[in-house]
């Protein structure tokens, strides 16, 4: 029996890396900010049908950058966890803080364990009801999780996205000037002009009561994209 | 096996990603569900003292349907409970109200309102009306085992059904039948009594206001006649709960408005 080659962990970790870096790099971005009214999601996405932005539950989205199909499962995982957890005990004790640390461990097994780590990113964030604090946590593909504030981006131009609102990012940005600001910096960040319907873009809503995920219409988006422009 | 919380996300490949809510509770967590297998304990003229919901119903009017059910529960010959909820919002635009054993009717209600969420999450797109009222016929099939020991559910399910541009009312028998309703429907203990009032009361495409009166007439006439019912509570101000569904969504009627109602109806009954 032929013995197998001997790879350093170092080594191993790279590669997997290197390879899910990779796999990310070639999706779009997507970028969550906090505004008055709420967290908005931005996503640049040609298909109307395939999401990249999903409801979980009543004050907590999901927002997936690198392969469909791996944060597909990813996102309907997290919709089965939060609905057990709901029912077993109530709509109250669903929280992303532990929605996001299960993501991580997940993901976090499968970049050590497998062969192939998951060519993903994702993003879980909460809105605070009445006067708490908005969450926001970005998970990475070897399952490290990332505390956010304001705003954060994921994908393949997410350092470019960041740098980019870094800048011109201010704190209670009413709604419509963070749609005109992640779509400016979705613009900056691949140099080309992006038409409303290859927009997804979706709101946690503070002026909703029960569950305050709400997409956005194409109609609604060129009217307020359409506004920016003017 | 006591409840455990899974730590891990992905899905179990023996299961996969079937949307219903309900089957992923059976095949991962039984133990969310009510099951009794061996019989109800206590011996002949003993049975168990379980809490028993009483009169709901549904009626079609012009722009939608409306349910109502009134807030008393009943433990044999006793007031268990004098506020209970029999009528819940299922989702955006469809409501369920459920009369037989209080326990069971509350667990239905709260599984069936997380199996319409669930699928509306998973799949991006919303049950049709069909759907949904086919789904609460094998939640109530599910409980066929229960019922033959007495713990019987028997819900109403209304909803307004968007692509056809209408309201429908589904009834339910223990072994999961599912019966669609053209114009009215009551159950419960006092369901014979509410029914006899719709039927004076019914015209097709009645205006709204008619149709809450009629409905809560129908309330009203059955508490009368039905020991487990109860009408309208005025000193501690309980009133039905009532709820329409329309092409706006489903609305609840405000208590105010409901007392309104009653004190017009028992006005004309007392002939002042």
């Amino acid at each position: 029996m032929a013995l197998p080659f001997y790879v350093s962990p170092e080594q191993m970790m790279q590669d997997k890396a290197e390879y899910a870096r990779k796999g990310i790099a070639k999706g779009k971005s997507i970028i969550a900010l906090e505004n008055a009214q709420g967290i908005l999601l931005v996503a640049e996405n040609p298909s109307s049908s395939l999401n990249k932005i999903s409801e979980i539950y009543d004050l907590i989205a999901f927002a997936g950058a690198g392969k469909y199909s791996e944060f597909e499962n990813l996102r309907k995982a997290g919709i089965r966890y939060a609905d057990l957890k709901g029912y077993a005990y109530s709509r109250e004790d669903v929280t992303a803080r532990s929605l996001a640390n299960a993501y991580s461990q997940t993901i976090g097994n499968i970049f050590s364990q497998e062969m192939k780590p998951l060519e993903v990113e994702i993003l879980v964030v909460e809105m605070g009801e009445a006067d708490a604090r908005n969450e926001m946590y970005r998970i990475a593909f070897d399952g490290s999780i990332m505390d956010e504030q304001g705003f954060a981006a994921i994908g393949g131009q997410a350092d470019e996205l960041k740098a980019y609102l870094k800048d011109k990012y201010q704190e209670g940005i009413p709604l419509e000037g963070s749609l005109r600001l992640a779509t400016k910096a979705l613009e900056a960040s691949t140099s080309q002009k992006i038409r409303a319907e290859n927009l997804e873009v979706a709101l946690l809503d503070k002026h909703r009561s029960g569950r305050h995920f709400r997409r956005f219409e194409t109609t609604e988006l060129a009217r307020l994209v359409g506004d920016a422009e003017g | 096996m006591p409840f455990r919380f899974p730590d891990r996300l992905l899905p179990d490949p023996s299961t996969g990603w079937n949307p219903s809510f309900v089957d992923f509770l059976t095949t991962r967590h039984p133990h969310l569900l009510t099951r009794w297998d061996g019989p109800i304990p206590g011996g002949e003229g003993a049975p168990l003292p379980v809490t028993h919901g009483t009169t709901i119903l549904a009626l079609r009017y012009g722009a939608g349907v409306v349910i109502a059910g009134d807030r008393q529960a009943t433990e044999g010959m006793q007031v268990a409970a004098r506020r209970i909820e029999k009528v819940y919002k299922a989702d955006g635009y469809s409501a369920i109200a459920i009369a037989g054993v209080a326990g069971p009717c509350l667990e239905m209600a709260r599984l069936f309102q997380t199996e319409l969420e669930h699928y509306e999450k998973l799949e991006g797109v919303e049950l049709s009306n069909e759907g949904k009222a086919n789904k609460l016929a094998q939640m109530v099939k599910m409980n066929l085992p229960l019922a033959m020991q007495g713990l019987i559910v028997i819900p109403i399910f209304v909803g307004y059904d968007r692509r056809r541009s209408e309201g429908k009312i589904f009834k339910y028998d223990v072994t999961g039948g599912r019966y669609e309703e053209t114009d009215y429907y009551a159950t419960g203990s006092g369901g014979r009594d509410a029914r006899a009032t719709m039927k004076k009361l019914y015209r097709t495409d009645l205006p709204e206001a008619e149709a809450l009166r009629a409905a809560l007439e129908a309330l009203y006439d059955a508490a009368e006649e039905d020991i487990g019912t109860a009408g309208p509570d005025f000193v501690r101000g309980i009133f039905p709960t009532v709820k329409t569904v329309t092409s706006s969504g489903i609305a609840d009627v405000a208590d105010a408005q409901i007392r309104s109602i009653y004190e017009g109806i028992i006005g004309i009954r007392k002939g002042t």
